[in-house]
């Protein structure tokens, strides 16, 4: 399978559908292996990441989920190709930067990943719409447990499943969900959902995971904790978690419309306006803007058929999916400006105007909860 | 205590560092420690947001030279990155990984999943040492019939384990 036929396509979390798809975009299990009595990738020589590399990536290869998969090792993917799959969470920022010694291999759904050589030997992921971490750990499960017979993963009979990092070390898995919260954002109730969800250890985070800047009221929340507790104990958790932020981003949301209509009403509509006729936009300003047309569509003041149009906005309009599509030079930042403003009056030409009578007749916006 | 550099103001400023296996201890007062650059919070703060706070503090107490002997990996790499070289740094390292482990994780054991093949060895291991404290028995009551039906029960266990 070749990069550009792969990448043609959406992946299936963008496109699928999933339980509270509305406020929860994506749920994601990573877990990290390492294979016992090699050197991590940090501290390994080259040779011996090539010869991780080759054992790692036959073995995955052998895996049923990964027929017809696409597999590219680092060195042979430009930088651009390196973003696209950044932006489409298949790949970390920080193995985007690897060369040669590494690899990524993805199934044609682009729900299962795995990234040979990263801080670990083997990190693999499945990705799945909605809140479904039950689902996404049972797919990612299988893998690991299809692997462990192809390869030998270094495991402690304390410390469980050993990591480049001790705060990996255990079960090695990170559960996360990506959520929508453009409520609380509005409220101001963000910084005390972040508090409260930290103090149970469990992290906050922006778009691209660990350090980054939230846009777009998306924000990602997974566990911390890979050790002491068992895989179920620690995705039973989250969800739980999870379904109190829903709760809560719902209850702003009709806090919201009860009491600042007006004001609601105002940001869609700019949002409307901006992203229906501006000839340069930034990719953060494109991300904000289409959050609050999201939440129009949610809150039922743009027809639900538009959903999926909106939904790939938020990836398309990304600075290296956007230079992929043109296929000329490298573009300037102001030439990706230009045209991810093209990109999205294209695209959002079918669009109507918000219709504003939805919110002054059902002010208890009981539309927004029907699943 | 008194300031190294200075030897006269009350040192506020507690330096360790280890450089190539070896700790060294500074003691500065705030005056000094700003002439000698030293209280950029950001060279020290790596340790303590990696590895939790007081962690440091906890690498420095096991001997400064220990050395992974399977892939050469050392205290101070440790201390620098937060990562370790391989798997068998983890029992290297053990002493300063446990406070360190205790501060940043739930508890100090694993009890998720584990490969199934060690299930399964961990499984037949307990069963033979079932069958062998029924053989000792067995033995002991002079029941030599059913103490070598024991025995071979055992044999063909141990014949499928280590495949």
């Amino acid at each position: 399978m070749k990069f550009s036929k792969i990448i043609a396509n959406a992946g299936e979390w963008l496109t699928g559908d999933g339980p509270h798809r509305q406020i929860v975009v994506t749920s994601r299990v990573r877990l990290a292996r390492n294979v016992t009595g090699k050197p991590f990738p940090g501290w390994a020589k080259k040779a011996e990441r090539i010869e991780v590399l080759k054992i790692a990536k036959a073995a995955v290869m052998q895996l049923p989920a990964m027929d017809d998969a696409f597999s590219e090792n680092l060195e042979a993917l430009s930088p651009l190709e390196k973003q696209v799959l950044v932006e489409r969470h298949v790949i970390s920022r920080e193995h985007a930067a690897k060369g040669v010694g590494s690899a990524v291999v993805m199934n044609v759904a682009q729900s299962l990943s795995f990234m040979i050589n990263e801080e670990d030997h083997l990190r693999m992921q499945a990705i799945c719409p909605g809140l479904q971490l039950g689902k996404v750990f049972a797919m990612i499960n299988r893998a690991d447990s299809e692997l462990e017979s192809l390869l030998d993963f270094a495991f402690h009979p304390k410390l469980g499943y050993l990591t480049a990092c001790p705060t990996n070390v255990g079960t090695g898995m990170r559960a996360s969900a990506m959520l929508h919260l453009p409520g609380l954002v509005m409220s101001d109730q963000m910084n005390k959902i972040i508090n409260s969800v930290n103090k149970i250890g469990l992290a906050v985070r922006g778009l691209h995971g660990e350090g980054t800047e939230a846009m777009g009221n998306l924000f990602q929340v997974s566990n911390q904790i890979t050790l002491g507790e068992t895989e179920e104990e620690i995705i039973e958790r989250l969800k739980k978690v999870i379904e109190t932020v829903i709760e809560h981003e719902q209850n702003a949301r009709l806090l919201l419309l009860q009491r600042k209509a007006i004001a609601l009403l105002d940001q869609i509509g700019r949002a409307y306006g901006i992203l229906s006729h501006a000839h340069s936009i930034s990719s953060k300003e494109a991300l904000n803007q289409l959050s609050v047309i999201k939440l129009g569509i949610d809150l039922g003041l743009f027809p639900e058929s538009h959903r999926s149009s909106v939904d790939e906005l938020f990836i398309e309009t990304q600075p290296a999916h956007l230079q992929k599509g043109a296929q000329t030079q490298k573009m300037s930042a102001e030439e990706r400006d230009a045209l991810r403003a093209t990109l999205i009056r294209a695209k959002l030409k079918s669009l109507p105007e918000p219709d504003t009578t939805k919110i002054t007749i059902k002010p208890s916006g009981s539309q927004e909860n029907d699943e | 205590m008194q300031c190294d550099v200075c030897q006269q103001k009350e040192a506020t400023v507690f330096l360790t560092q280890i450089v190539g296996g070896k700790m060294q201890k500074v003691n500065l007062c705030e005056a000094c420690s700003k002439e000698k650059g030293v209280n950029d919070p950001t060279g020290f703060a790596l340790a303590d947001l990696l590895l939790g706070m007081g962690a440091a503090q906890e690498i420095e107490r096991s001997p400064s030279g220990v050395t992974c002997s399977v892939c050469g990996f050392t205290q101070a790499d440790f201390k620098k990155t937060g990562r370790l070289g391989c798997s068998a740094c983890y029992d290297v390292f053990a002493e300063s990984l446990e406070s360190m482990l205790k501060n940043m994780q739930k508890g100090s054991e694993h009890v998720g999943k584990s490969p199934a093949s060690l299930v399964k060895n961990r499984q037949m291991d307990a069963q033979i040492k079932n069958l062998q404290s029924s053989l000792e028995r067995a033995v002991a009551e002079e029941e030599y019939e059913k103490a070598a039906d024991l025995r071979d029960q055992i044999r063909r266990i141990e014949s499928g384990q280590r495949v």
